[in-house]
């Protein structure tokens, strides 16, 4: 198949970026979204240019390094998927394709479609753990846990980190990134403990780093590509009240 | 010459002896002293936490942008313990055996013995962090068998086993960075080790993102790289998995060890085309309710669900009676490299084997099937547009854990004092082949429980050393060094992209230095990857400078290095006229096909130093003695 790509290109964060235009011919449709950027990068060398800068690691869906913005959409048209897991078959032959990194202020560009999500690392560090020193801890099934709770503690914590969530919010809103890890800990016996500490600690590194509210629009579930429920922001919200109110 | 220092005493106690015995340093003391760890995955983010929680100053470096997105998070089916909570005989000693025989006895007994012996703290630790490991309706934790093993010891989060125990490690990993006692420097890599007197004293980071080569000293330096099968550029791992920071180390002096012992995992996601770089794994649990097969004829072009049963040879059921299709990972890879080789693989590029899950779906049900695999089936269908549950999977063998790594003596130091090596990166409790589910374990026992302790015993001896200086000769060298390498890899200003040299390389290895090797294949390999690197240095092109970011120079880089550790892969496994695990030698197999290993000659790991600047590798051997479980014949029959 052949595509024409409408690929951004940005020096650094200072610098204003803007389209450029590629086209790629006899490509194979069970390729990946993100070797056919391979593809791309090698043209690109090879006649002397720079490749397009894009980060990726895993490429199986698990890492959440390879977040970027495809025909507008953040990693795509198709539900529950991220950048690596598009194939080049979820798209027409001919089709013009932009390609652009995702565009949030707490997350800056770093260059061309790689972008700095070290606010994601800064809410976790502001509470989103247990605190247990290692050794100092009881046999694990000292820890009863029912196989609800904790399956539901699991759908929480397979949040992979890649911040769609925030790049498909028209506020830019990190809710159901912190969500999920205060419904993540909160759901289990091990959370409880620092629970209410933990969320006010969390919500309020959140908006230090300039994420907007949210306003439940529920975009943020339907890009995830964990499929992760807006009901975990519920329950930060429950969460935050309650400790607001118990404070 | 080589001291693995070994405890005294029975094999039961040496953990607990070498612990009442190893010195200590004073919580006073230890604000004093900085600890470098280079990795931040399972093992680089526990070590890391554990450190920091203990008072040291640690800093951490790692090239993903998070240390929450390293490979580790990849991990599917599980991790071992040995807590006999499913009253099924399940002991230490007896996790202890099925690792040491897994690995064709060529691991050394007492660290597979303190593998063993301390996994149940780990899993005890992980669900103190908010692990949400499977439970059972009663509130205790689930467990399951795991490739090779006859007792339920395998705990695991869904499918992803990995991805929690990292999220464990990285959260912990977390709080000592708010609390100021870890410090992370993330989108680095390290490109040099700075040894001064003898002893790791810090290292030469690249920063990914403005291009700075900085200079950071430590009392100590611990690598937590993980491994190096991508350098069979098509393999089970992150695209930015390398193995640079080992093969820098190796240079400056640290000895490497089993590095031509690659797992090739059998249930992987078939090639479908040239522009591929990484293969997708499927977890191997699959295998406990998949069915594998082919085709009993060659060329059958019909579709699977239309081949009758008794037209399809379930090879590993017929050939190991008793393991069937839970055979472990070396036998089932070269099984299905057999069959595709025969010319029985099925797919469009006839290089891969069924696994069928039909009567599997018809014994248990789908919705049964679908708790057990249900992301691994979701992830199956995105990738190949196939239905797991109505048409049977399409698996093929791919490179994807190397038991070789840094050698390392008991308190895991390598042979440069000070540095140490831990996980994946080092070579030291799987021996010739790992058991599924045993490489999550290592990494955490490595780092949670076994580092913390032994590098205390050697940073006692560091407090009246002082803080380390920056401005040591010692330092100007290394980053000199590192500076003229990477001009040097721009410079070359050629027509070949670092991804085509990789490619090649990839090919050689796979062919020559894979599954099956022989004299004949080793010694080509050992020609044609001089070929390789003498066009790489001559005919490279990497875009843009050094002074920037620029993925093409770090791609360059690794791959420079895994030319050089690609010979050295080839020389292990030429010096080993035996097949022992995951080491194949086509020369040296029974009557039946099966792996013929030389006790009486081989019985020792082979370790690899002096190498460098056109110097060959030169062999040392730590003899493996076995005290109390002798040497036995595997057999999977």
């Amino acid at each position: 198949m052949n595509i024409n790509l409408s690929v951004w290109r940005q020096k650094d964060a200072g610098s204003k970026g803007a389209f450029e235009r590629h086209s790629l011919e006899d490509l194979n449709k069970d390729m990946s979204f993100l070797e056919m950027l391979d593809v791309l990068n090698e043209k690109l060398i090879r006649e002397g240019g720079l490749p397009v800068e894009f980060d990726s690691d895993c490429r199986e869906g698990i890492c959440g390094q390879c977040g970027i913005v495809i025909n507008g959409r953040a990693n795509g048209h198709l539900e529950g998927t991220t950048a690596c897991q598009m194939y080049m078959r979820h798209f027409k032959n001919g089709e013009c394709i932009t390609v652009e990194p995702f565009k949030v202020a707490a997350f800056p560009v770093i260059r061309d479609l790689k972008i700095d999500r070290s606010a994601l690392d800064r809410i976790i560090q502001a509470g989103g753990y247990i605190s247990v020193h290692t050794g100092s801890v009881p046999d694990a099934n000292a820890i009863m846990i029912s196989k609800d709770d904790v399956e539901s503690a699991f759908d929480s914590a397979s949040c992979i980190g890649c911040g769609t969530c925030v790049a498909t919010c028209k506020n830019s809103s990190a809710a159901l990134f912190t969500g999920a890890k205060i419904s993540h800990l909160a759901k289990l016996p091990q959370g409880k403990v620092e629970a209410q500490e933990r969320v006010v600690n969390m919500v309020e590194q959140m908006d230090k780093d300039g994420f907007g509210s949210c306003t439940n629009t529920e975009a943020c579930e339907a890009e995830c590509p964990q499929n992760i429920s807006v009901v975990n922001i519920a329950r930060m919200n429950w969460e935050y009240n309650k400790a607001l109110l118990l404070r | 010459m080589l001291d693995s220092k070994i405890p005294k005493g029975p094999l039961f106690d040496k953990w607990e002896e070498y612990k009442s015995k190893a010195k200590t340093v004073s919580p006073a003391n230890k604000k004093k002293l900085d600890i470098i760890v280079v990795g931040a995955g399972l093992a680089g983010a526990s070590a890391s936490a554990s450190l920091a929680e203990l008072g040291y100053n640690v800093k951490t470096f790692f090239f993903q942008d998070s240390s929450r997105r390293a490979h580790s998070v990849a991990a599917q089916g599980g991790i071992n313990a040995a807590k006999n909570y499913q009253n099924d005989s399940d002991t230490v000693y007896r996790h202890f055996a099925d690792t040491l025989k897994g690995g064709d006895f060529r691991a050394r007994e007492a660290n597979v013995y303190r593998l063993a012996e301390i996994s149940s703290k780990v899993i005890d630790q992980a669900v103190a962090q908010g692990v949400p490991f499977a439970r059972e309706y009663g509130g205790v934790l689930s467990n399951r068998s795991f490739g090779g093993v006859q007792v339920k010891r395998t705990f695991y989060a869904r499918g992803q086993t990995g991805q929690q125990m990292l999220l464990g490690a990285y959260s912990a990993f977390m709080r000592q960075v708010a609390l100021g006692s870890a410090k992370e420097y993330k989108r680095h890599e390290m490109l040099d080790l700075v040894v001064i007197d003898g002893k790791a004293r810090g290292i030469i980071a690249r920063d990914l993102v403005t291009g700075n080569i900085e200079r950071h000293g430590a009392h100590a330096v611990i690598l937590a790289t993980g491994g190096y099968g991508k350098i069979y550029y098509l393999s089970t791992l992150a695209i930015g998995s390398n193995a640079s920071a080992q093969w820098k180390v190796h240079k400056r002096g640290a000895y490497m060890a089993g590095v031509s012992w690659v797992q090739f995992h059998p249930t992987c996601l078939p090639q479908s085309g040239d522009y591929q770089s990484k293969l997708t794994l499927m977890s191997e649990a699959l295998r406990n309710d998949g069915r594998i097969w082919v085709p009993e004829k060659k060329g059958e072009e019909r579709s699977p669900n239309d081949i009758p049963e008794e037209e399809r040879d379930y090879y590993l059921e017929r050939k190991y009676p008793s393991f069937g299709n839970l055979a472990p990972r070396d036998i089932a890879s070269r099984s299905a490299k057999e069959q595709i080789d025969a010319g029985l693989g099925v797919g469009g590029n006839k290089n891969a084997v069924f696994l069928d899950f039909k009567d599997a779906v018809k014994e248990h049900g789908e919705n049964i099937i679908r708790e057990r695999y249900g992301n691994l089936f979701r992830m199956y269908e995105k990738i190949t547009g196939v239905d797991p549950y109505k048409q049977p999977m399409m698996i093929s063998p791919a490179a994807h854990f190397t038991m070789g790594g840094l050698w390392v003596d008991y308190e895991l130091m390598t042979t440069i004092p000070g540095l140490f090596a831990i996980g994946e990166a080092n070579f030291s409790d799987h021996g010739a082949n790992r058991l599924g589910a045993n490489s999550l374990l290592q990494a955490s026992v490595d780092a949670y429980f076994v580092v913390p302790v032994t590098i205390g015993n050697y940073l006692a001896d560091e407090i009246k050393s002082g803080k380390v200086s920056i401005d040591h000769p010692a330092f100007q060298e290394a980053e000199t060094k590192v500076k003229e390498g990477l001009d040097r890899l721009i410079s070359i200003k050629g027509r070949n992209s670092a991804e085509c040299y990789h490619r090649r390389l990839g090919e050689i290895l796979w062919n020559n230095v894979g599954l099956v090797r022989s004299k004949e294949s080793l010694e080509r390999a050992i020609v044609l990857l001089e070929e390789v690197r003498e066009d790489f240095w001559h005919n490279l092109l990497v875009s843009g400078r050094a002074d920037e970011i620029n993925s093409e120079l770090e791609k360059a880089g690794r791959v420079a290095d895994y030319l050089e550790l690609g010979s050295l892969m080839a020389y292990d496994a030429l010096d080993r006229e035996e097949s022992c695990g995951a080491h194949f030698r086509a020369e040296y197999q029974t009557e039946e096909g099966e792996a013929s290993r030389n006790d009486e000659k081989y019985s020792y790991v082979s370790v690899w130093g002096g190498e460098g600047d056109g110097k060959a590798p030169e062999l040392f051997k730590e003899e493996l003695t076995f005290d109390v479980l002798k040497p036995i014949v595997r057999s999977y029959k």
